[in-house]
């Protein structure tokens, strides 16, 4: 007998095989050109527009929508790429009901913002699909830098450098380039092979030499570098994970999140990964939801998200967290882990309801266990192996003004720089800004 | 429930809404259906002199403007008068008369621009028991070119000339259907009228070019790679046509003369807003055309709703009651003061008003750091292009500052009195009080 979603224990192939290919598709049909234009058109245009504000790459939202509205949305596309090279994948995955969306006027007056996400993503796939790049390098200017990770900060950092003139080399510890979007994002929000498209599509700005499995530290020194290039940007996020720290987390089918999104993206036939029947996720934020969604998705019976805090506290939306209640995930909160059980595989695992007391979190005393083949881990990420040289604030690496690190030349931005809200769209601007002033720095 | 009949000059029909002389009413197939939808009456597509029909393109007729939906906002033209021949229609209509007593069957002429014409088409329009003729000095495209339609249309010499012959050869009510491709519509009325018109309809379509293909670099609608102008109908032409009415309503010399409203009657209160302005009955078509015949039953329930709101039992107290509110600028009281008020709990924060103002008005909007959006009395001028671009409605609306007052603006006293122009002391004609 084939598994089914009931089958105990961790187990692929719980599906038939065309439900994967359903559940994993594109999480939103692209507009069609009248949907777009008609979306279009609920745009005020408003004065020193809100959702501008709202965006983290400062888009000219207003003035990229009147481009779709008038039927130029190869144009609208310039005016997102201006701002943000990552335009298509910030389209996808951006939390817009937290940034753009939030801000929309039409969301104080209707409850129901422009859609500046979907809007974004029809202008920018025309160019992408088209493998048209808007952008021409300038002269060059004889300057190396060398930018590590090639992540959305490195990437959007890389494409500002290379299309100023400088030459750019763009390494990465994985053997693909992407860093999150390829590895750490749902595959339905990416589907098609997006990402990938995405980085061939800036690389054809020219000038960026990428070399893949190179790590920080292992395969090449912040000294070297900064002895044998003009400038270093540094945007390689965060490699480490933190641990459950209760007794029996070591058990196996306790794993981390990240690791299982990651596998998730890269692997060819979703219908050979295994999951489990009872899946736990602990933690709030979006590789929570991400990882309980998928896990839900590839067939799992009974998925619970579990977080310590209460709903308001967590890094998810509300609309991310209604996408997985929808998925039938079930969301528990103000209950932390006590301690994992089962003979060698995790079989259960024990909660305590939490309070916030004078003390901040504490437990209430009561506690409750819940099954569980397998247990992710999604309760937050950390720097590892960043280099000595640098000051650290708070874990992450300490930056001033457009990601100045302590170290003369050194330029850090993204997750792993200290700031930001580990966002993509963050990530971007930040590695956009630093090329600014890396480019200010080599010209000055 | 208020009484839709109408009568307008002696045509009876069950409610005020005709259909205009337009493809809709070009066989007795539509005819038919439309009178089953409801419709008043109708005014048959204009017929031509006995002979060969006319010839129309065989390309695209109309062209069009969108909203952003593909809602259509605006169509032109570049039809001809009927292309079946006369006899057929003829019969039609008298069929269609017989069948439908009750409904008004109005039929629209264009003939050659000589007595015998006029002569030889009325006697057989009379014998199909028609209620009464409408004159097509009209149609900007096409037969204007052989020297009828709008070329006559636009020689008020000629309107009156050819109603003439058309009472002098006929007992039939005649209806003289004008151009607005003119630029004093008083004058085509007046001769009209001269004539002995029994009323006019306006207007007819305006000359139009809708778009240019940007690929082909031709006028749409396009045939064959050429373009022409044709005739400008639908929702964006009422306000030109509104305007004309009033004019007709209101002027000395027109006073009166009954007026068939045409020109972007799309639902019951484009109908009711023509009637206050003067117009006995509406014709409609583009909406007919947009939407097809249902449309009737939403415009006569409509307007009997409204009309029972009003306490207005039958038509004739629609017509007319807005024109003596239709004046001259000279006469608008000039001490009627008012200020831009912002509600903001309505208030979105778009900051269009705001655009609106600096940018292109008085700088009479503040705002503040947290978007907060405010008008400043002292430069205010009332001119309302806030409320006309505030996307909210009634979020922006105009304050009456009450007599006594002191205008921040101008640092004068608000009068109670009436004032106008004509008595300003700035106007050099004006004239001494009394």
């Amino acid at each position: 007998m084939s598994p089914a979603p009931t089958t105990p224990g961790i187990v692929a192939g719980r599906l038939e095989p065309d439900a994967y290919v359903a559940n994993f598709d594109d999480i939103y049909p692209e507009y069609d050109p009248h949907e777009a234009r008609v979306a279009a058109d609920r745009c005020y245009f408003c004065y020193d527009a809100p959702c501008i504000t709202a965006c983290p790459t400062a888009i000219d939202i207003p003035l990229f929508i009147r481009q779709i509205q008038a039927g130029q949305p190869e144009a609208a596309a310039r005016t997102i790429f201006d701002q943000n090279i990552l335009g298509g994948m910030c389209a996808r995955v951006c939390p817009t009901e937290t940034l753009c969306e939030g801000a929309c006027v039409r969301e104080a007056a209707e409850g129901k913002p422009v859609e500046i996400g979907r809007l974004q993503r029809y202008a920018t796939d025309g160019l992408v699909d088209a493998g048209v790049h808007p952008y021409d390098r300038a002269a060059p200017t004889g300057k190396r830098v060398a930018v590590v990770g090639a992540g959305p900060a490195g990437l959007a950092c890389a494409h500002r450098l290379a299309m100023l003139g400088h030459d750019v080399t763009l390494m990465d510890a994985r053997a693909k380039p992407g860093g999150l979007n390829e590895y750490g994002i749902a595959a339905y929000k990416a589907a098609g092979g997006f990402a990938q498209a995405e980085v061939d599509w800036l690389m054809q700005i020219g000038g960026i030499t990428l070399r893949s499995g190179v790590a920080l530290g292992h395969d090449a020194t912040l000294t070297d570098l900064r002895t044998d290039y003009d400038a270093v940007f540094l945007g390689m996020g965060l490699g480490g994970v933190n641990a459950l720290g209760v007794p029996g987390d070591d058990r196996h089918g306790v794993h981390d999140a990240v690791e299982f999104i990651a596998d998730l993206r890269q692997i060819s036939d979703l219908s050979a990964l295994p999951i489990g029947r009872h899946v736990v996720v602990i933690g709030g934020g979006m590789t929570a939801v991400d990882a309980a969604v998928q896990s839900r998705l590839l067939g799992s019976e009974h998925v619970t998200m579990v977080y310590r805090r209460g709903r308001e506290a967590m890094g998810a939306s509300d609309y991310e967290l209604s996408h997985a209640a929808n998925a039938g995930v079930r969301i528990i909160t103000n209950a932390m882990p006590m301690s994992v059980h089962g003979n060698g595989a995790v079989r259960e695992i024990e909660f305590g309801y939490t309070r916030s007391g004078d003390a901040g979190l504490e437990p209430t005393g009561e506690t409750f266990r819940l099954p569980a083949d397998q247990v992710f881990r999604a309760i937050g990420q950390t720097l590892s192996g960043a280099p000595d040289a640098l000051e650290i604030a708070r874990g992450k690496i300490a930056v001033t003004g457009a990601g100045r690190t302590s170290a003369a030349g050194v330029w850090a931005g993204g997750d792993c720089a200290a700031g930001g809200d580990d966002l993509t769209v963050t990530a971007v601007a930040q590695g956009r800004d630093a090329a600014m002033d890396i480019h200010a720095s080599l010209t000055a | 429930m208020a009484n839709l009949t109408s009568n307008f000059i002696g045509i009876k029909s069950p409610n005020p809404f005709w259909l205009a002389s337009a493809p809709p009413t070009d066989k007795a197939y539509n005819v038919v259906r439309a009178f089953q939808a409801g419709w008043g009456g109708v005014v048959w597509k204009t017929l031509g002199a006995e002979g060969p029909p006319v010839v129309n393109v065989n390309g695209p007729r109309y062209g069009a403007i969108w909203g952003a939906d593909r809602r259509l906002l605006g169509l032109n033209n570049i039809e001809l008068i009927t292309d079946r021949p006369l006899e057929i229609n003829l019969q039609e209509i008298k069929q269609v008369k017989r069948d439908w007593p009750d409904r008004a069957m109005v039929v629209s002429l264009m003939v050659p621009c000589d007595e015998e014409s006029w002569q030889a088409i009325l006697a057989r329009v009379e014998d199909t028991g028609a209620d009464g003729v409408e004159l097509n000095f009209g149609c900007p495209h096409g037969m204007a070119e052989r020297g009828m339609g709008s070329a006559v249309g636009q020689v008020p010499e000629y309107i009156e000339m050819v109603t003439r012959w058309v009472k002098k050869h006929s007992r039939m009510p005649c209806i003289v259907k004008l151009t607005p491709n003119i630029s004093d519509i008083r004058k085509p009325a007046e001769a009209a009228k001269r004539g002995g018109a029994d009323a006019v309809s306006l207007i007819n379509t305006i000359n139009s070019i809708t778009s240019v293909n940007l690929d082909t670099f031709s006028p749409e609608p396009m045939i064959d790679g050429k373009g022409t102008h044709g005739g400008y109908c639908g929702p964006a032409v009422k306000p030109i046509a509104l305007n004309m009415v009033a004019e007709i309503a209101r002027s000395a010399e027109t006073q009166g003369l009954p007026i068939s409203g045409i020109g972007g009657v799309t639902t019951w209160r484009d109908a009711a807003e023509y009637m206050t302005l003067g117009a006995g009955n509406v014709q409609v078509c583009t909406a007919a055309m947009t939407y097809g015949f249902g449309i009737i039953k939403e415009m006569t329930a409509g307007l009997s709703l409204w009309m029972d709101e009003k306490g207005l039992t039958s038509v004739d107290e629609v017509v007319g009651r807005a024109v003596p509110n239709v004046t001259d600028w000279q006469y608008l009281n000039l001490n009627h003061i008012t200020k831009a008020r912002i509600n903001q709990d309505l208030c979105i924060s778009c900051g269009r008003c705001f655009a609106a103002c600096e940018d292109t008005s008085h700088q009479a909007i503040a705002m503040s750091p947290d978007r907060v959006f405010t008008v400043k009395d002292d430069e205010c001028v009332a001119c309302n292009l806030c409320v006309n671009v505030c996307p909210v409605e009634d979020c922006i609306t105009m304050e009456t500052l009450p007599a006594g007052t002191t205008d921040p603006r101008t640092g004068e006293v608000v009068p109670a009195e009436y004032g106008n122009w004509t008595t300003h002391p700035n106007n050099p004609m004006a004239k001494a009080a009394e």
